[in-house]
C-alpha cells in the first residue's frame, strides 16, 4: 500500500514537472466553456442546472483523457525506465494502480477547476446540488474508466502518438454504442435484448443514468467492473512483454 | 538419532542456473551457469550482443527466462521476485532514470519505495551521494545533467540502499577518464561484503576492478577464471618485449637470431620499435628467456628503452575468442512465389 503510494505521488508531481499539466488544464477548461455556453446554450436554455455542461463530458474526454493516459506505459517504455520500475520490490499491480491512481486525480483535478461553473448556477438561479454532486461524481467514474481503457492500450506500445489513436478509437467504441443515433440504427431490425446488452456496454449510458441525480448501485457497479477489468489487463500485458522482452 | 543439519548447496550469493533466453529463432543466451559470491566482482566481457544485458534484465527480474532461473540471496528471482529484489541494486543499460525529476526527489522516491526507515533513509541519502559525488546536482532536472552525472544519478540509485547484490551493466560507459576512475574507485570500496556484476567492453576495467571475469559470445561463456588467467591464455603471455631506438632494430634481431627455440614479431612505430620474443612452447622457461634477452643486449652494448616479460593480454584474448570463424550470415534471397 505504501509503495502504491509512493507511485502515486511521484506520478503525479510528475504531470507538473513540465507546463504540459497547465496547458492540459487550461485547454480543458477552455472546451469545457465552449461546450456548455456555445454547443450546450446554456445561457438559452434558461435553466437553473448544469445538464448543458456535463451532456459533453463524454466526447470532451474522449479526446483529453487519451492524452493523459498515452504516457502511461509507453513512456517508461521509451525512456528505460520501465526497467528500473519493474526491478523495484514491488507488487506489478501496484505500479498499474498507482499510476492510474495519479493519472485519475489529475483528472479529478481538471475537473473540480470547473468549479466556476458551479458558482455560476447557484449564483443565477436555485439548481439542485445534489443532482450537480452526483453529476461531478458520475464524470471522475466516466473519467476513471477512459482511463483504465487508455491505461491497458498504452502498455501495448512504446509509441504514445499510437496508445493516443487507439485509446481514443476504443473509448469511442465504448461511448458511441450508447449513442441514440447507433442505437435507432440497431432498434429497427435487432431484438430489444441485444440492443440493451449494447447499450449496457456503453459509459454513455451508465453516465447519463447517473446525471440524472440517480446513483444507482448497477451504474457504479459497471465503471467499477470495466475498471477492474481494463486494470487487470494492464498488469495482464506488462506481464506478457516481460516473457516477449519488447 | 541426531540432528539433522541443512547444509545450503552454496553460499553463492548469486547463482545463475543453466538460463536461456530466446526471441523467436533466435537464442540470446544459451544455457548460462555460473555464481558469484561475497566480496567478488564478476566482470562481464563480450562483445555487442553477445547476451550481456539480456542476462542481467533476467537477474534482475525484468524479463522472464525462457528456461533455467536466477537466485540472489538464495531466493528465485522467477518464483519470489519481491524478496530477491529487495536485496538488488541495478543499473540498468544507459542509467534510465526520470528525466523531469531532480537527483533528490529521484533518490528519495527510490528510498520511499524500498521501505528505508526515516533514520536509515537519511544516512542512505547521504552515503550514495558521497560515493556518486553529486552535491553539484542535486536540484537540476536530471534531462539536462551531463551524461557523467546522469550515470551517476543510476549508480546512486542502485547503492542507495546498500544492497547485498548489485547488477550494473556498463557503469563506467559515456564517462570521461577521471569519472571512470572514481566510478571504479565506488565499486572497489563497496565490494568487500557484496556480490558485484558488471558488463563491460572495456578491458582495462577489467583489470583494474574485478575479482573474476567471464567472457561470453553469442550467448555462451567462453571463457573464466581470474583476470590474470585469462590474461594467461594470451599468446603473448611469457613473451619478452624488448623497446629500442628503430635505429637498433637490426642490430638487435642479429644479437637474438641465433637464440634456439624463438621467433619474433617486430612493430615499427616512428621512432621506436618493439621486438617480440616468444619462445617455442618446449623452449626456453619465460624468465631464463628474459634472461638471455638481456644479456645479449647488454653483450653488444644495445640499451633498450624498455624490456619486459608479458602476463598475456587480455584484449588479445578477447579478441581470438569472439571473433572466432562465425558461421557465415544466412543470405537474403528473394524468392518468388
Amino acid at each position: 500500500m505504501n509503495a502504491l503510494l509512493t507511485i502515486t505521488r511521484r506520478e503525479f508531481a510528475g504531470y507538473f514537472s513540465t507546463p504540459l499539466a497547465f496547458v492540459f488544464i487550461i485547454v480543458f477548461l477552455l472546451a469545457n466553456g465552449l461546450a456548455t455556453f456555445y454547443l450546450g446554450a446554456y445561457f438559452a436554455i434558461g435553466q437553473a442546472d448544469l445538464t448543458s455542461f456535463f451532456m459533453f463530458h463524454p466526447w470532451l474526454y474522449l479526446f483529453f483523457l487519451p492524452a493523459i493516459s498515452m504516457r502511461l506505459w509507453a513512456e517508461e517504455r521509451r525512456n528505460g525506465s520501465i526497467e528500473l520500475l519493474l526491478t523495484l520490490p514491488v507488487s506489478l499491480s501496484a505500479i498499474v494502480v498507482g499510476k492510474y491512481l495519479a493519472a485519475l486525480g489529475f483528472s479529478t483535478l481538471a475537473l473540480l477547476l470547473t468549479f466556476p461553473v458551479w458558482l455560476t448556477v447557484n449564483y443565477l438561479g436555485e439548481p439542485d446540488n445534489g443532482v450537480i454532486l452526483a453529476s461531478y461524481l458520475g464524470s471522475i467514474l466516466l473519467a476513471g474508466g477512459y482511463l483504465a481503457i487508455g491505461s491497458c492500450l498504452s502498455a501495448l506500445t512504446r509509441n504514445q502518438v499510437i496508445a493516443f489513436v487507439i485509446s481514443v478509437v476504443a473509448c469511442f467504441l465504448f461511448t458511441v454504442s450508447g449513442a441514440p443515433l447507433v442505437l435507432e440504427l440497431f432498434q429497427s431490425w435487432a431484438p430489444q435484448a441485444l440492443v440493451e446488452t449494447l447499450a449496457s456496454f456503453s459509459l454513455l449510458t451508465h453516465f447519463r443514468a447517473i446525471t440524472t441525480g440517480v446513483i444507482d448501485a448497477r451504474d457504479v457497479m459497471f465503471f467499477a467492473t470495466l475498471i477492474g477489468v481494463f486494470l487487470t489487463a494492464t498488469v495482464i500485458v506488462v506481464d506478457m512483454k516481460k516473457g516477449e522482452g519488447a | 538419532m541426531g540432528k539433522i543439519f541443512v547444509i545450503p548447496a552454496t553460499d553463492s550469493m548469486i547463482e545463475i542456473d543453466r538460463l536461456v533466453k530466446k526471441f523467436g529463432d533466435f537464442t540470446a543466451v544459451n544455457d548460462l551457469s555460473f555464481s558469484v559470491e561475497s566480496g567478488q566482482v564478476m566482470g562481464f566481457l563480450g562483445p555487442n550482443g553477445a547476451g550481456k544485458s539480456t542476462t542481467m534484465k533476467m537477474i534482475t527480474g525484468f524479463l522472464r527466462p525462457t528456461s533455467g532461473t536466477a537466485r540472489i540471496m538464495g531466493l528465485d528471482i522467477c518464483e519470489a521476485p519481491l524478496a530477491a529484489q529487495t536485496h538488488l541494486g541495478y543499473l540498468p543499460e544507459g542509467a534510465p532514470a526520470w528525466p523531469d525529476m531532480t537527483p533528490r526527489a529521484f533518490l528519495e522516491f527510490i528510498i520511499r519505495i524500498r521501505g528505508l526507515d526515516k533514520i536509515a533513509a537519511r544516512t542512505a541519502l547521504g552515503r550514495a551521494i558521497d560515493m556518486t559525488e553529486l552535491y553539484g546536482v542535486l536540484d537540476q532536472p536530471i534531462d539536462t545533467l551531463s551524461k557523467g552525472f546522469r550515470r551517476r544519478v543510476g549508480l546512486a540509485q542502485a547503492i542507495v540502499h546498500d544492497p547485498d547484490v548489485l547488477i550494473m551493466d556498463e557503469p563506467t560507459d559515456g564517462l570521461d577518464p577521471n569519472q571512470k576512475f572514481q566510478v571504479r574507485r565506488a565499486i572497489e570500496e563497496m565490494s568487500e561484503h557484496k556480490a558485484i556484476v558488471i558488463s563491460t567492453h572495456i578491458l582495462e576495467e577489467v583489470d583494474a576492478i574485478c575479482s573474476q571475469a567471464m567472457i561470453i559470445d553469442r550467448g555462451e561463456i567462453v571463457a573464466e577464471g581470474t583476470p590474470s588467467q585469462l590474461a594467461a591464455r594470451s599468446r603473448y603471455h611469457g613473451a619478452v618485449t624488448l623497446t629500442l631506438d628503430t635505429a637498433l632494430k637490426t642490430k638487435a634481431a642479429e644479437a637474438l637470431a641465433d637464440l634456439a627455440g624463438i621467433h619474433m614479431e617486430v612493430t615499427t612505430r616512428g621512432d621506436e620499435t618493439s621486438l617480440h620474443v616468444f619462445a617455442a612452447s618446449d623452449g626456453l622457461e619465460p624468465s631464463a628467456l628474459l634472461a638471455q634477452v638481456r644479456e645479449r643486449m647488454s653483450a653488444q652494448a644495445i640499451a633498450p628503452r624498455a624490456l619486459a616479460l608479458e602476463t598475456g593480454r587480455l584484449d588479445d584474448v578477447f579478441g581470438e575468442l569472439t571473433r572466432k570463424a562465425r558461421p557465415p550470415a544466412p543470405r537474403y534471397e528473394e524468392t518468388s512465389a
